[in-house]
């Protein structure tokens, strides 16, 4: 690990400053995913800025009937909130079908939404890899990829975004809120937050340098059948083949999201309007211009299959 | 002791300690954390510096050029060792590729230099400052496209009768190829060693299941006697055969201690489990089955092609295939191709894991042909004597007996035949079975045994506890050869000091390790006798005291003030050539299978054993659940994703190489056999470590296929490989 210096924070807002101040600065929070990059050395920040001490561990609702999440709750508090489970059932689902007890400990919210990819290339330094070097070359194309991305990804990469509950906070139309170092806020729908890979899949969200994320908001609950389904090759602590974020309203109408098959959690408003006529319908509007490689083509056939289980189970 | 004719009754038939669902006497040490693994050596040695292994970046070629100049100058850095500057350096025979590559590289994340600094984030930190230019070169990889240029074994093919003749005139067949992937031992304790240089005398303290192996190979590569090299290593955090040989740490921490001036410590990074240390290499298996309409097996081939290093060995897939079911013609044989991958070499049940996973399926899809229940099948073909050699019988031979029990257990006759057919809710719901099989190898195993003035017996030899049960086995052995209760036997393991043991592997430690105690518990008792002018024979030891005759002596009474030791171990004639000695089981796996997603779960799963005496109950239970364990993750997750572009495994740690958790592992339950064996061993035992593992992976594979009729062939059974042939969803 590169030496790095640290600092712990007193405000969201002076966090953002000491961020601007100090080029290659990182914010640290449950830490569940840069330590260990620490450690490989693929991330290798200069200074640390320790924000657990700026209270942004609170769920509070919102004036127009939705919930503010702070940017440290746990995952596993926010699992568990009861709010949570009643109104929004699909991000408690996609929340404890990630990772393991320890790490949804201390994994916060804001963490979650930034964790790194899992491609295997990315975390083996002797191989080129776009987003950890830049123009280097991606590896994991013509590789092993099993894992990776069959839709949305770009000649310069095709990693995947590993998180579960980004899956669930798209399809609730989540939104971020941030504070940069002058103090001054600003609201991303979750749609804009997490970008495509495109020529700078080292760039992957919408966050300008020293941004601090202080929030997620959702938007008043919209009922309906809400299931998260996460398929994977073992039954717990595996990142997803292919996961499905569902919300079904009676009238067979709803919104649909995909994990595992894209840099981001992945939804086409559009394909939406076929939900009535089912699962391939919907598919085929989801998973249109699709680009799989030979190892993992089968995630094409998964979605639909799972996502037909999941509108089944949401009938029933 | 020499053992060569069966035994007859021995004070172990006894049964008072031996034999009893012990709780392990080593628990308290590993549930509190006070037993102290390779890294956490502090306080032998306070001043250790650290170790950080740069491996190689490539898979074949050779180092251009490498710069250590601004490593060197780093914080803290005290010694960077390369082959450059390591001095002349041998090679264990049991090492293929070098553990310190450079110039010439030989597969990816070779060992090429070592930092050494006063604090592991320093190492870790300079190392990435040590510039490598390498000049790649073309390697291969990829063992299908290797196969062609296999070539046959050491061991030549074994061949009985007319095979091919029989195979042409059989009136049912089948003619299938199989596919094993290469696996990692994926142990939770990282390789990892201390070393300490008193003059030109060394001790490492490393994580090792082979002492004297180890003593001989490092003193080999580093070309010094083998009498000034000491190796320790009592508590070992896993090892599946990975823990074998020498590997990297030990021999850089060796070479970084020296350079240094000071003790090293090395542990490997996790990456490193994967592309340094060794693996199980895949296998391409062809397998070839004749039989006549009744299901009497007339005709059976079964060939294996692996690869490996120039210099490494193949797997041995087909060698169970000799024994384990009758059948007059037969063509059996591994083949070897040259590969560029990391070294291939033992992973539990070597050969014999992945060759039961091939053989029975086979078996079932030869069933299913047949028209027969798998289980009634097997037992048709089963054998009393070795089928190349009708003179040769077993030892034991129990395997019908496993059968029907499991079968029994299991409620096998609610099978339903017909594949697909059983569905619970959204689940297809299959059962499956598959026999069990691994030999049981003699090997020369001795010990030293103390009874001091106190009566307290206390053993020492350098076999090995990985995780399996030998500190207490061997204690139960020794209290019930000096009749005295377990508090009063104390075990010291893995020490090269200590008189040289069987070690731990191929599932022989077990056995030998305690046969060796007994032959020197048998030395100390007769030194017992003579001190009180006995004769041994006449000698009961029994509550702490010696009988004989109308004398009734305490044991610590006996010992004297200066106690008694002997020393002795267990040495082997031609019981294992004139019988076959191997264990049995049987397999049986239920497994659901979700209709729409093709995810596979495992529902139950049985193995029943006949494996000589056992010794302990309980850890042979440890040992058995285990191993059906790692069969389970054999036939469903597990896999070293091959590049076969730049000659590695991609997923490198445990997050991508997966293994089973928790939520994978159902209801298991194990049944063992009352047997004993007197051709195995005083003891009358047998291993049990993988047999529980041979067949597991075949007995998942049928039961998916009687859920859902596809039968997969290649390992692991991922979702992907039957998606597409599930029903419709909703």
């Amino acid at each position: 690990m590169k030496p790095f210096t640290y600092e712990r924070a007193d405000s969201p807002a002076a966090a953002a400053a000491a961020a601007e101040r100090q080029p290659g600065a990182r914010f640290i929070a449950g830490g569940t995913n840069l330590l260990d990059l620490m450690k490989l050395e693929i991330e290798t920040p200069a200074h640390l800025i320790d924000v657990n001490g700026l209270k942004l561990d609170s769920v509070e609702p919102t004036p127009d009937g939705g919930l503010r999440i702070g940017a440290l709750v746990r995952n596993t508090a926010l699992a568990a909130d009861p709010r949570v489970r009643r109104d929004y059932g699909v991000l408690s689902r996609a929340l404890l079908a990630g990772a393991s007890g320890q790490l949804r400990n201390k994994a916060t919210t804001a963490g979650n939404l930034l964790q790194r990819t899992r491609c295997p290339y990315f975390y083996d330094t002797n191989q080129p890899c776009n987003k950890r070097q830049p123009g280097s070359g991606c590896a994991a194309i013509g590789g092993y990829s099993r894992q990776l991305a069959v839709i949305g990804g770009s000649d310069a990469c095709i990693a995947t975004h590993p998180s579960d509950m980004a899956v669930a906070m798209r399809v609730l139309d989540a939104t971020v809120e941030t504070v940069r170092a002058d103090g001054a806020t600003r609201r991303i729908p979750i749609a804009e937050f997490h970008r495509l890979p495109g020529d700078t899949p080292h760039i992957e969200t919408a966050l300008m340098p020293g941004e601090l994320i202080t929030a997620v908001t959702l938007p008043k609950p919209v009922g309906g059948a809400q299931v998260y389904r996460k398929v994977r090759d073992r039954a717990s602590y595996a990142f997803a083949l292919v996961s499905v974020a569902a919300v079904v309203q009676r009238d067979g109408s709803g919104r649909v999201a995909l994990g595992g098959v894209a840099h981001k959690p992945w939804r086409v408003e559009a394909a939406e309007a076929e939900m009535p006529r089912g699962a391939k319908a919907v598919a085929a509007g989801l998973l249109a211009g699709a680009k799989p490689a030979h190892d993992n083509a089968f995630k094409l056939t998964l979605a639909e299959r799972t996502l037909a289980a999941v509108l089944a189970e949401a009938r029933s | 002791m020499k053992f060569d004719i069966p035994a007859t009754t021995n004070p172990i038939d006894r049964l008072t300690v031996v034999g009893k669902p012990t709780d392990r006497i080593d628990g308290p040490l590993k549930t509190t954390g006070t037993a102290t693994y390779a890294y956490e050596w502090h306080d032998v040695a306070p001043n250790a510096a650290y170790g950080w292994v740069i491996g190689s970046a490539i898979a074949k070629g050779r180092i251009a050029s490498l710069d250590l100049e601004a490593a060197k100058a780093a914080p803290g850095v005290i010694a960077i060792v390369t082959a450059d500057n390591a001095g002349p350096l041998g090679k264990g025979e049991r090492n293929a590729a070098t553990l310190l590559g450079g110039p010439e590289i030989e597969h990816y994340q070779q060992a090429v230099a070592l930092v050494v600094a006063e604090t592991f984030e320093q190492a870790r930190a300079a190392a990435s400052l040590v510039r490598i230019d390498y000049a790649p070169a073309q390697g291969a990889y990829d063992l299908a496209a290797a196969k062609g240029s296999a070539e046959k074994t050491k061991a030549g093919d074994s061949v009985v009768g007319d095979f091919t003749g029989a195979f042409a005139a059989a009136p049912v067949t089948l003619d299938q190829t199989y596919g094993t992937p290469d696996e990692s031992h994926a142990m939770m304790e990282p390789h990892a060693t201390l070393a300490v240089w008193e003059g030109d005398r060394l001790t490492v303290w490393t994580s090792n299941q082979m002492i004297d192996w180890t003593v001989t190979d490092l003193s080999e590569t580093l070309k010094m006697p083998k009498e000034k090299v000491r190796v320790i290593s009592p508590f070992i955090g896993g090892g599946f055969g990975g823990k074998l040989f020498l590997r990297a740490d030990a021999l850089l921490a060796a070479l970084g201690a020296r350079a240094a001036g000071r003790p090293v410590k090395v542990g490997l990074q996790r990456p490193l489990m994967i592309n340094n240390t060794t693996h199980r290499p895949a296998t391409i298996q062809r397998i070839r089955i004749g039989a006549t309409r009744d299901g009497t097996i007339t005709a059976i081939a079964h060939e294996s092609w692996s690869g490996n290093l120039p210099g490494g060995a193949e797997e041995t897939a087909t060698d169970q295939t000799r024994l384990l079911y009758a059948g007059p013609n037969r063509l059996i044989g591994n083949r070897i191709a040259t590969l560029d991958l990391p070294e291939g070499n033992a992973l539990r049940a070597p050969g014999e894991a992945p060759g039961m996973m091939a053989l029975e399926i086979a078996m079932d899809e030869m069933a299913e042909k047949l028209g027969l229940d798998p289980v009634e099948f097997r037992i048709r073909n089963d054998t009393q004597t070795d089928p190349a050699d009708p003179d040769r019988p077993f030892s034991q031979r129990q395997l019908v007996q496993c059968l029907r029990i499991g079968a029994e257990r299991f409620g096998w006759s609610k099978r339903n035949p017909q594949p697909g057919q059983v569905r619970d809710g959204r689940w297809l719901v299959g059962l499956g079975m598959a026999a069990a099989f691994r030999n049981n190898l003699l090997t020369k195993s001795a010990a030293r045994v103390r009874l001091d003035r106190n009566g307290m017996v206390t053993v020492e030899t350098d076999m090995t506890d990985i995780g399996t049960g030998s500190y207490t086995i061997i204690a139960q052995t020794a209290a019930e050869m000096m009749g005295v209760g377990l508090d009063k036997v104390a075990v010291r393991l893995g020490d090269s000091s200590f008189p040289v043991s069987a070690g731990s592997g191929g599932q022989w430690g077990a056995n030998n390790s305690t046969a060796g105690v007994y032959a020197a518990c048998v030395k100390l008792r007769e030194a017992v006798a003579q001190r009180l002018g006995v004769n041994s024979a006449d000698a009961r030891f029994a509550d702490g005291q010696v009988v004989a005759g109308n004398r009734r002596v305490p044991l610590a009474e006996a010992a004297g003030a200066d106690g008694l030791s002997a020393e002795d171990g267990i040495e082997y004639g031609d019981l294992d050539k004139k019988y076959q000695q191997s264990t049995f089981g049987a397999h049986y796996v239920e497994a659901a299978v979700d209709s729409a997603t093709g995810e596979i779960r495992v529902r139950r799963m049985l193995a029943v054993c006949a494996a000589g005496r056992i010794l302990n109950p309980k850890s042979a239970r440890s040992q058995v659940i285990g191993a059906m364990t790692m069969g389970v993750g054999a036939a469903l997750m597990e896999e070293l994703a091959i590049d076969k572009r730049a000659g590695f495994f991609v997923n490198h740690d445990l997050a991508g190489y997966e293994v089973p958790v928790h939520a994978d592992i159902p209801h298991q339950e194990v049944i063992f056999l009352d047997e004993t064996d007197p051709i195995s061993s005083p003891m009358k035992a047998k291993g049990v470590g993988e047999l529980g593992l041979c067949g597991v992976g075949a007995a998942v594979a049928n039961a998916v296929h009687n859920a859902t009729g596809v039968r997969v062939r290649e390992y692991p059974i991922t979702l992907d490989k039957i998606l597409d042939r599930l029903p419709a969803v909703g």
